[in-house]
């Protein structure tokens, strides 16, 4: 159910990983994302994802947490892979000719990267909301952005948005399945019907969903005036951020890793 | 009298299957008398929530049955929707649901959900409406104008008006004041008197379950504890407090009383009683009788 | 002689100019160190005047002032904030991080507080709270009585020399508010922060050491929990209850039974009545 929902979620550990300055591990994310897009060819995603899974393994967060997360979004990757395997079309006769439904092995190839890469994606990115507070989160994003303070771009503000947006999640989602199920009391048919029928039955969820958001935010900005909040002038921070050795560590090997993978771009250029 | 909710076996786990499964409710047994007026207490967690979900279908069982008016509820899971209407269910601050343009609408949401005649909706809302003290004008207005009392009223009244046999209510004056808290509270009381409904009332507050109820179950760490009439509930007391729940500070009173050493009865629960218990107390002192 | 620590002189204050008086004329003041509870109905206006006590309202007329500091005056608006914590009713809606210890940070971090310090503040504000041990979890993790109690440690961080509670343990089920209360009355009698607590629940009012009602805008009675509670009827009117020791010994005394008119806890009760039975 929308319980289920894990993504942009935090998991507290004390892991390697989990203690990297938040500046590093969004870098290196990034970095694995440009990578994921080199390395466009199986051998290199293979390589990728077992990469993942071994700094999920490092960071002891159980591999079913990515399973669960990626439920949600499994009609997105089957939609990808879907249209790659019919819009696809290759050198040579189609492997499969069926009316107009032709399917080649091209088609195959790209169908099978694209949800690779997808579900490597959202299993890279997830690992670093896992694994960082999204206080240190949004005050590495803060960092790396400071440069464009300087011309004028609401740099705190828009960290500060991220917290409360992230601290939220969980909020509003049990107040959504409490919203739905009082309606489903009420006799509210959320899940069948024709897709206006669907969209229809869920006005009475969004509109109280809103309303409470709303009402939310707006206890919020008072209890955070009631503790002195005046934007991110003259702030200082509990946790300091500050590179260190594990961290120059982490860069190195994470890099030396990606380089590594991305060469089998070269290697299995053939294939 | 016939069983209007029966529950054989009744489990659930949170997550079956999960390393981080929880048992919530297990092994219940109980039925509910059509036309009592039962009291549901349980501190957090005891499982309370999670039985009533199961009352009206939004939660299903992971093991053991439920009957609603002599019908396993789950023998078709199509037909939930129908035990949906049989069982009223008003969640913890049921302000929140409110979503109409009028409060008027927002009571007819269930009724046309339930698809009636519009005729048939009109007459259940202006009676809901009326049994929940909502005046005429009020209908009118948007639900988002009203005081959190008055919001809190239109909800209920949006699940009254769908005329179920039962209604379960999950704390319905948690967070209002003590007028507000009352006149909710003796409002549930006169429709069930007047109707007949079944009521089961969820509450923390001993105070309001000793005043309204007539029998009293009793959730502890996930199983029924105990299940019975008022008076014997209360005269039960040092169980209760075991439990880490609180029962009504008159009847502590009386316990309290014991423990100085007078020799008067504990059962009491309400002012009313105690105020004759101990008269009759006086009474007997001065008669040199023992009490 | 006792230290001001709230005063509130002829306060008036309403939303808009078409709407009545939420607060209409009210004349209070709190000393250092006392326990103070306000009573009222709801919509009489006690939740509005709670907020004039750290600058979140300014009166329309009137003055409202913190040690000597009036809240019209911005420049002491961050020390009376500092001096004033304040803590509401819904705990969800009040804690910013996801990290239990980072939120109780929170407003240290806004005063600027070096990085060390805070973190001995927070140390000893979650002691305080008695959350020190839930420091490292999500806050929607906990019950609603501990994240009620994070607010009140990240409030307290601030080292505030009041606190005021705006309906603080509406929301909780009857042990988390046992525990809230308790950390509260502790943070009064040892640690000396003063406090104001605008509540619902008799029973919490009981243990204050002067309780005030309000009614439309107006304080109307004043007074400790005995005098003020010893007036069943006049509470009755303003549709406020009495703790149910108090009603029971009323009615006894009604009866004619020679019971005292100030019982307002049960032993109190237990001990008169056994009295009178012995």
């Amino acid at each position: 159910m929308i319980r289920d929902i894990t993504i942009g979620q935090h998991f507290p550990g004390n892991s390697v990983v989990h203690r990297l300055d938040p500046r590093m591990k969004i870098l290196l994310t990034i970095g694995y994302i440009i990578l994921l897009f080199v390395a466009a060819n199986p051998g290199g995603l293979v390589l990728s994802a077992v990469l993942l899974a071994i700094l999920y393994r490092v960071s002891r967060i159980p591999l079913k947490l990515i399973l669960r997360s990626l439920k949600p979004i499994l009609p997105i990757i089957l939609f990808t892979i879907v249209l790659n395997l019919f819009f696809i079309s290759g050198e040579g006769e189609p492997l499969v000719q069926w009316g107009f439904i032709r399917i080649y092995a091209e088609g195959i190839r790209y169908a099978l990267i694209m949800g690779a890469r997808i579900i490597c994606l959202i299993a890279g990115t997830s690992l670093l909301t896992y694994t960082t507070s999204p206080i240190s989160l949004t005050d590495g994003i803060e960092r790396l952005l400071a440069p464009f303070a300087r011309l004028h771009l609401p740099v705190h503000e828009l960290a500060m948005m991220m917290t409360i947006a992230l601290r939220f999640i969980p909020t509003l989602i049990e107040e959504t399945d409490k919203i739905m199920n009082a309606q489903k009391a009420r006799g509210a048919q959320l899940d069948s019907g024709t897709l206006r029928q669907r969209m229809k039955a869920m006005v009475p969820i969004l509109i109280p969903l809103f309303i409470s958001a709303f009402r939310r935010a707006d206890e919020l900005a008072m209890a955070m005036e009631c503790r002195c909040y005046r934007g991110g002038e003259g702030r200082t921070r509990l946790k300091q951020l500050r590179f260190t050795r594990t961290d120059w560590a982490a860069a190195v090997v994470c890099i030396a890793a990606f380089a590594a993978v991305a060469s089998t771009n070269l290697l299995f250029q053939g294939l | 009298m016939a069983a209007i909710i029966r529950a054989e076996h009744l489990s659930h786990i949170y997550g079956q299957g999960m390393p981080d499964a929880s048992v919530a409710i297990q092994d219940i047994n109980l039925s509910i008398e059509e036309g009592d007026f039962v009291g549901l207490i349980g501190s957090t967690g005891s499982g309370k929530s999670t039985l009533i979900n199961h009352f009206n279908g939004i939660l299903k069982p992971t093991s053991g049955k439920l009957y609603v008016a002599g019908e396993d509820m789950w023998a078709d899971p199509r037909q939930i929707r129908k035990f949906r209407f049989l069982v009223g269910l008003v969640f913890q601050y049921p302000e929140y649901q409110l979503f109409e343009e009028t409060v008027e609408k927002d009571i007819a949401y269930g009724p046309s959900n339930m698809g009636l005649s519009e005729e048939e909706i009109r007459r259940r809302v202006h009676s809901a409406a009326e049994m929940c003290g909502i005046d005429e004008a009020m209908l009118q207005k948007s639900p988002f104008e009203l005081s959190g009392g008055q919001k809190r009223r239109v909800a209920i009244a949006g699940v009254i008006a769908m005329q179920p046999r039962i209604l379960v209510l999950d704390e319905p004056a948690a967070g209002l004041d003590p007028e507000g808290r009352d006149n909710i509270l003796s409002q549930i009381k006169a429709y069930h008197k007047q109707t007949g409904t079944t009521v089961v009332l969820v509450s923390h507050s001993m105070e309001d379950i000793a005043k309204y109820a007539d029998k009293v179950i009793v959730m502890d760490q996930s199983r029924l504890a105990m299940y019975d009439t008022t008076e014997k509930i209360f005269a039960r007391a040092p169980e209760l407090l075991a439990m880490g729940l609180s029962v009504p500070q008159i009847t502590r009173i009386f316990l309290r009383l014991r423990e100085l050493g007078v020799d008067i009865p504990t059962d009491v629960y309400t002012m009313p009683y105690a105020v004759k218990t101990i008269l009759k107390a006086v009474e007997n002192k001065k008669g040199g009788a023992p009490v | 002689m006792s230290e001001t620590m709230l005063k509130a002189q002829d306060v008036r204050f309403r939303y808009a100019d078409d709407l009545p008086w939420a607060v209409d004329g009210v004349t209070m003041q709190v000393n250092r160190g006392e326990f103070v509870a306000v009573l009222g109905a709801n919509g009489c206006g006690k939740s509005t005047l709670a907020k004039h006590f750290n600058a979140i309202l300014l009166p329309y007329s009137g003055t409202v002032t913190v040690e000597n500091l009036s809240t019209a005056d911005e420049e002491h608006l961050y020390d009376i904030r500092q001096k004033v914590g304040m803590v509401f009713q819904n705990p969800d809606n009040q804690i910013v991080a996801t990290i239990v210890e980072e939120d109780v940070a929170f407003a240290l971090e806004n005063l600027g507080v070096p990085p060390a310090e805070i973190r001995t503040r927070i140390d000893e504000a979650m002691e305080m709270a008695g959350i020190y041990k839930h420091r490292n979890k999500a806050p929607h993790k906990l019950s609603g009585g501990q994240k009620q109690r994070v607010a009140i440690a990240g409030v307290i961080a601030m080292r505030p020399d009041c606190l005021v509670l705006d309906e603080a343990t509406a929301m909780l089920d009857p042990r988390g508010r046992e525990k809230v209360m308790k950390t509260i009355r502790r943070l009064n009698r040892e640690f000396g922060i003063t406090v104001v607590t605008i509540t619902h629940y008799m029973e919490e009012a009981a243990q204050a050491d002067r309780v005030l009602v309000m009614n439309s805008g107006h304080v109307v009675m004043e007074g400790t929990p005995k005098e003020v509670f010893r007036q069943v009827d006049r509470l009755h009117e303003l549709r406020l209850d009495v703790p149910q020791a108090t009603e029971l010994a009323q009615q006894l005394r009604a009866a004619g039974l020679d019971m005292p008119d100030d019982c307002i806890t049960e032993e109190e009760c237990a001990q008169a009545l056994a009295k009178l039975l012995a």
